[in-house]
C-alpha cells in the first residue's frame, strides 16, 4: 500500500462515492482499491453511513400538519391566488 | 428530494394555477420534511414545528414572485434555513468548530505502514441496514452532534438529497465548499455511526433485511 496514495484518495472519497470525479481519476482510484483492502473497507463504511442518511431522509417520522395549520396555509394560498387574479 | 414525483417546475405551475390537489400534495410532501430538517438544525421540536409552518406560509404568500420555478425546492429550503437562523440567533455568533481531515482518518497501526480501519464487522452488517426506530434515533443524534457548518451540508446533501449545486445555492456558499464540508461531515458521521453499529452488533441485536 502506498500511504501517499491513500492520503490523497482519502480526501476525495466522498466525491468518488457521489460520482463527481473525472472518469480517469475513478479508474486510477479503482486500480488503487484493488491492492488496498484498507481503503476499500473504509470506502464501504463511508458508503454505508451515507446510505443510512438517505434511508433516514426517506422515512420521515414527523406527524403531518394539523387541521388548524392546514387552514392557515390554505388561507395564505387563496390570498396569493386572489392577488394574482386581480393583476 | 426523496419520494418526489413531480418536477419543481410542474409543482410550481400547478400551485400557481390554483390546483387544490397540488396544494395538499405540496403541504404533505414538505411539511414533515421541513419539520424534520428544522428539528435537526435547531434542536427543538417546538421550534421545528414553527419553522415548518412559517416556511410554508412564506411559500404560499409569495410563490407567485418566485423568479425561477424550476428552483422551487432550493427556494423552500432557503426560506427554512433563514427561519432556523431566526430561531437560533445566539448560535449564529457561536464559535465555528472545524473538523480536520487528519482527525477523521483512521488511526495508524503500530508498523506505520497501514491504517487500522476501525470498522464494524462487515460480515454481520448487511449493506441495506433496516432503519428501525433505534437506528433512526442513532442517525438523528449523530447528525445533531455535527458542528453547524457540517450539519447544514449533510442535511441538504445526504438527507434531503439535494445536488451539490442546489445545496450551494441554499447555503449561499460555493459548490467547492459544499464538497469539502460534506466530506468532513460524512467522515465524522461515519465515525459515530460505525461505533454505534459495532456496539449494537456486539450486543447481539439482529439486523433484518
Amino acid at each position: 500500500m502506498n500511504d501517499k496514495d491513500c492520503t490523497r484518495i482519502f480526501a476525495l472519497l466522498s466525491e468518488y462515492l457521489d460520482g463527481e470525479l473525472p472518469p480517469m481519476t475513478c479508474v486510477e482510484f479503482e486500480a488503487h482499491f484493488r491492492g488496498c483492502p484498507e481503503c476499500i473497507q473504509f470506502l464501504d463504511s463511508l458508503k454505508r453511513s451515507r446510505d443510512l442518511c438517505h434511508q433516514f431522509g426517506k422515512s420521515i417520522a414527523t406527524p403531518p400538519a394539523d387541521e388548524a395549520a392546514m387552514a392557515n396555509l390554505r388561507q395564505a394560498y387563496q390570498k396569493m391566488l386572489a392577488r394574482r387574479r386581480a393583476l | 428530494m426523496p419520494g418526489e414525483t413531480k418536477s419543481d417546475l410542474e409543482l410550481a405551475a400547478d400551485l400557481l394555477a390554483g390546483d387544490e390537489r397540488a396544494f395538499t400534495e405540496f403541504v404533505n410532501a414538505f411539511h414533515a420534511r421541513l419539520a424534520q430538517y428544522s428539528f435537526l438544525m435547531c434542536g427543538h421540536r417546538e421550534d421545528a414545528e414553527e419553522v415548518a409552518q412559517e416556511t410554508l406560509l412564506k411559500v404560499f404568500e409569495s410563490i407567485d414572485q418566485l423568479r425561477d420555478p424550476a428552483r422551487l425546492k432550493t427556494w423552500v429550503f432557503r426560506i427554512a434555513r433563514n427561519e432556523c437562523f431566526m430561531k437560533r440567533r445566539k448560535s449564529v455568533f457561536a464559535p465555528k468548530t472545524e473538523l480536520s481531515l487528519d482527525d477523521l482518518r483512521p488511526a495508524k497501526s503500530g508498523d506505520g505502514e497501514s491504517h487500522r480501519i476501525e470498522i464494524a464487522d462487515r460480515s454481520s452488517l448487511p449493506d441495506d441496514l433496516l432503519l428501525d426506530a433505534e437506528l433512526r434515533s442513532a442517525v438523528a443524534n449523530a447528525i445533531q452532534e455535527l458542528p453547524d457548518t457540517y450539519r447544514s451540508v449533510v442535511l441538504l446533501r445526504d438527507v434531503e438529497e439535494l445536488t451539490t449545486d442546489e445545496a450551494a445555492e441554499v447555503l449561499e456558499i460555493s459548490p467547492e465548499s459544499v464538497r469539502t464540508r460534506l466530506h468532513r461531515g460524512r467522515l465524522a458521521l461515519r465515525q459515530q455511526l460505525d461505533e454505534y453499529l459495532r456496539t449494537r452488533t456486539h450486543e447481539g441485536v439482529r439486523h433484518e433485511r
